[in-house]
């Protein structure tokens, strides 16, 4: 068993909305991310699931629970202790077009964190995590502005500035959903890679085709929990939780003979400031029973090894 | 016959520095009643451009030539006069984030309202009423005209940006990324509904978008278009399991899948600038399968089967 | 499975250092007014800055009778003292333009700092700076510049305090509503997880991105200082060692010159102060039209897209 990295346990992140009201957007969240692994954090828009990677990364801060890096916890810590742990935690953000300072030619944009951090030997790093992400020969790119390069090669760009200090964990938050389809597979392939040479990877998607093509496990966010988490195969072949099953039977198929039975929710994800009683998810549940609006399921065993969901049903 | 058919559609942009931006260069296609039909292809490759000509929502700064049939009647030739007749009224189009588009201070109600009175179809009380009348039909209740945009959730702008679309009975409906910004579960509950209008109006659909797996689903053929061109066109099970053109073999390849069953495989490069002559094949340095011929022209339009033809040199030899 | 992209295809030529070239070449020729602008501009600095040289006469030198008409030795005649009028036009450029610069450089530090600081960090800084601004903003200018100039006394640096205190507040506002977009953005972010100090995010991403904007409105309020330098003059609250534009007309004003008839003591300073921020409102509008694209109202043209004949099949490869 390898290392685990990154340790989120019962993270709690709530802010004020107005005077009165408490929003959870991050409400009881627990999970890990061993070196070498590669896990996608998959939910709807407001699920929580951006949230939960930046309180990660310290830029939210958390209302409660802990988050530890390696043995070291990381929840309260100030800036200059979190600065060794910035080092190994990178995150690369979803729009390569925003993403890059547009003043900077490329080698200044993978050369500032080596700044920030004050490690010398910047021309070989620059170089080094330049080839690392796919941008070779590093020549070619370094006198660039990002204006003058594609959005897939821009986002390669961005992972080189995360590699630069050679982490050991990645924080991908929705890394290809700006790109062209012809590009993802590369970029994805990039983290896979990346991964199989140790670095661990929590991928943030709304995109479950993604996610089951590439990650190790998947957790399944909804209004702020996660309801199911698992081996990628078992959670998109075999999934528990009603909402999983939903979300897994919407998703199109390229092959058109493939024929889906989707199974559409009405109605839209109710607002994180009114979660319902009971299991947030049972006002759309199609197999809901009295006991649901009362029950607040926890996540247990359910299918296979290591496959958890949070359903009283299962 | 079609209900729309585009012959030779060509499009053109002046840039500053007398440049010119060839973004169509002469498509064709033909549209049924009821039928859905998809126009796929990278970002750049001219399918909103060519959407817009059928609009006649080009910019002063463009250029067309072409014919586009409307039951027929070629509504290009006379440009903006003769298309302007049928804009909204035969040919309407939702816009990509139409439904972030609204008016924020006017209710949904008043901004649908608005086309149906300019068109003069019906005026106060009975343009109320038939403003209720389109809202049902997208699946809003009709009570919730008088609501502002900000109390729609992001689905319910989107389905009202339809029910705008439809306000004077169009024949065609062209839907630009019409689910890019939404979460699945709504995008699945508008794709529910673009096919269940064009099911009971008879609603031709055209639905651009750069996402293969939904037009495999929702549309019965699909247009591939790259550089400007269509390079395939057929129907959706015949583009993904007898492709004609390498473009789109590699981009159902490029399109992972949710059982994960085959390898994804990306792409390489980027499409070509269109502000500069191409000669050959435009995709050529990113094929997998380019020939000697690929460089010295454009290949001819092939028909493999009745409906199903792509433009390539190498898979008509195979 | 091959995941890189072949970059050859797709990276355009490198033409840098010729398209700042041709970017300016085009700025230049879509806006002529700002051509026009820094052309009087440059004559009035070429004058400020030689002046001394320039003058036909001394600042101070009685050469005639009070209120001399215009002849070929005075072609702007002579002011109350028998001074040559064209002379004190020429001395008087140098002080209309220090002050106007010095000032707009005031108010841009201040209203530029506060605007960044409130900005950037925003939350309880913001509100209470922007509470601040607001308190000057309300402040009549008129009364300000009275109080201050009875306080302070009447001397050329306090003008240029006045001139900073009254117009910081529009930069700050401006500013602010800036740093506030720009702190939204990706890359700032990235900067802040990877550990940036708040400083180097600042001078590094915040002040670039917002340096253009800054720069234009600091020229137009060049023009706003010099109409302030010519209005607190003329209250006579000017520093009364130096001749300045405005100082030259409240003098012909307070010395009677209407009743003498003697037109040519008002009329051409009113016109130097006239072109000059005429000069800066043309440069200034040009700049801030070219970093706001949106204020272009092109696609609102009624014009439509033109039809052409099919291309030749032939000459189509």
């Amino acid at each position: 068993m390898s290392e685990t990295l990154l340790t989120i346990e019962d993270l709690v992140v709530q802010y004020r909305q107005g005077r009165k009201k408490v929003v959870k957007a991050v409400d009881g969240v627990s999970l890990t991310v061993a070196a070498g692994e590669f896990v996608a954090l998959v939910g709807e828009s407001g699920c929580g699931k951006t949230t939960t990677a930046q309180t990660a990364m310290r830029m939210v801060p958390a209302t409660s629970g802990t988050i530890r890096y390696r043995d070291r916890d990381i929840t309260n810590a100030t800036q200059s202790e979190m600065r060794p742990i910035r080092r190994e935690l990178q995150i690369i953000f979803q729009d390569p077009y925003e993403s890059l300072d547009p003043r900077f030619r490329v080698k200044d944009i993978v050369a500032e964190p080596l700044e920030i951090h004050g490690l010398d030997n910047r021309d070989e790093r620059v170089r080094a995590a330049m080839e690392r992400a796919g941008l070779t020969p590093a020549d070619l790119y370094l006198e660039r502005y990002p204006h003058e390069l594609s959005g897939g090669q821009r986002q390669r760009v961005s992972i080189a500035a995360a590699l630069a200090l050679e982490p050991t964990m990645l924080l991908a938050d929705e890394p290809v959903s700006m790109l062209d389809v012809s590009v993802r597979a590369g970029i994805l392939g990039l983290l896979n890679d990346l991964r199989t040479s140790g670095l661990g990877i929590l991928m943030i998607t709304h995109d479950l085709s993604t996610a089951a093509h590439f990650a190790d496990r998947i957790c399944v966010m909804y209004l702020g929990r996660i309801v199911e988490e698992g081996p990628a195969h078992e959670v998109i072949r075999n999934p528990q939780h009603p909402y999983t099953k939903a979300l897994v039977s919407v998703v199109p198929q390229p092959d058109p003979e493939q024929s889906m039975q989707p199974e559409i929710l009405q109605g839209e994800t109710p607002n994180p400031a009114d979660v319902p009683t009971g299991c947030r998810f049972h006002p759309r549940c199609p197999v809901a029973t009295a006991a649901c609006s009362s029950e607040d399921p926890p996540l247990r065993p359910a299918g296979s090894d290591g496959h958890r969901a949070a359903c009283i049903l299962v | 016959m079609s209900v729309l058919a585009v012959e030779d559609l060509h499009v053109w942009f002046e840039l500053p520095d007398d440049k010119e931006l060839h973004a169509v260069q002469g498509i064709s296609f033909g549209l049924e009643r009821g039928e859905r039909m998809g126009l796929v292809g990278e970002s750049g490759c001219g399918k909103t451009t060519a959407i817009l000509a059928m609009m006649g929502l080009l910019p002063p700064n463009a250029s067309a030539a072409g014919r586009i049939l409307l039951d027929g009647e070629d509504i290009l030739a006379g440009g903006d006069a003769t298309m302007r007749p049928h804009r909204w009224n035969d040919i309407a189009m939702v816009f990509q984030g139409a439904m972030n588009a609204f008016d924020p201070v006017k209710t949904i109600g008043s901004q649908i309202q608005e086309p149906i009175e300019t068109a003069g179809l019906a005026k106060g009380k009975a343009a109320r009423a038939r403003t209720a009348e389109l809202l049902e039909l997208v699946g809003i209740s009709g009570e919730r005209q008088d609501r502002f945009p900000h109390e729609f959730s992001g689905g319910m702008r989107q389905r009202a940006a339809i029910a705008m679309a439809l306000a004077c009975q169009p024949k065609v409906l062209l839907a630009d990324e019409p689910t890019t910004a939404l979460d699945v579960m709504v995008q699945a509950q508008i794709l529910e509904l673009l096919v269940r209008l064009t099911d009971e109006l008879g609603l031709a659909l055209i639905m651009v978008t750069h996402d293969l797996p939904l037009v495999s689903q929702i549309c019965q053929r699909a247009a591939v278009m790259y550089a400007g061109h269509i390079t395939e066109l057929g129907t959706t099970t015949e583009l993904y399991h007898r492709p004609l053109h390498p473009y789109t073999r590699m981009l159902f390849g490029a399109t992972p899948d949710l059982l994960a069953q085959r390898e994804v495989t990306s792409i390489p490069g980027a499409p070509p600038r269109l502000d500069q002559e191409i000669t050959g094949c435009p995709f050529r340095p990113r094929c997998d399968s380019a020939i000697d011929a690929c460089a010295l022209s454009y290949p001819p339009t092939r028909t493999a089967e009745p409906g199903h033809s792509g433009a390539c040199f190498v898979e008509a030899h195979a | 499975m091959s995941f890189v992209d072949p970059p050859q295809a797709a990276l355009p030529d490198v033409v840098r250092p010729s398209s700042r070239v041709r970017a300016t070449l085009s700025f230049l020729r879509h806006h002529p007014q700002a051509v026009v602008g820094a052309i009087i501009l440059l004559a009035f600095v070429f004058i400020a800055i030689f002046g001394p040289y320039l003058a036909p006469y001394g600042e101070r030198e009685q050469v005639g009778p009070l209120f001399g008409t215009p002849s070929s030795a005075h072609p702007l005649g002579l002011d109350d003292g028998g001074i040559d009028m064209l002379s004190l036009l020429i001395y008087g450029a140098r002080v209309t333009l220090i002050v106007g610069f010095a000032g707009a450089v005031v108010a841009m530090l201040v209203g530029g700092t506060i605007g960044i600081v409130a900005g950037y960090f925003g939350g309880k800084i913001d509100n209470a700076l922007m509470r601040m601004t607001d308190y000057f903003l309300v402040i009549p200018d008129l009364v300000l510049m009275i109080v201050i100039a009875s306080i302070w006394g009447r001397s050329l640096r306090n003008i240029i305090l006045i001139i900073g205190l009254i117009y910081w507040t529009f930069m700050a506002r401006l500013i602010r509503s800036q740093v506030k977009v720009v702190r939204e953005r990706a890359y700032v972010k990235r900067a802040q997880a990877l550990g940036a100090s708040h400083l180097r995010i600042i001078f590094k991403h915040v002040i670039p991105q917002i340096m253009p904007l800054l720069l234009a409105q600091t020229v137009l309020m060049v023009a706003l200082a010099i109409f302030l330098e010519t209005a607190i003059s003329f209250l006579g609250l000017g520093d009364p060692s130096v001749t300045s534009w405005g100082k030259m007309i409240e003098n012909a004003f307070s010395r009677s010159a209407i009743s003498y008839g003697a037109w040519w003591a008002i009329v051409p300073p009113g016109i130097a102060v006239a072109l000059v921020i005429m000069a800066f409102n043309m440069l200034g509008t040009a700049v801030e039209d070219s970093l706001n694209p949106r204020l272009k109202v092109s696609h609102l043209s009624r014009r439509h897209f033109r039809l052409r004949p099919l291309p030749d099949k032939e000459g189509r490869s």
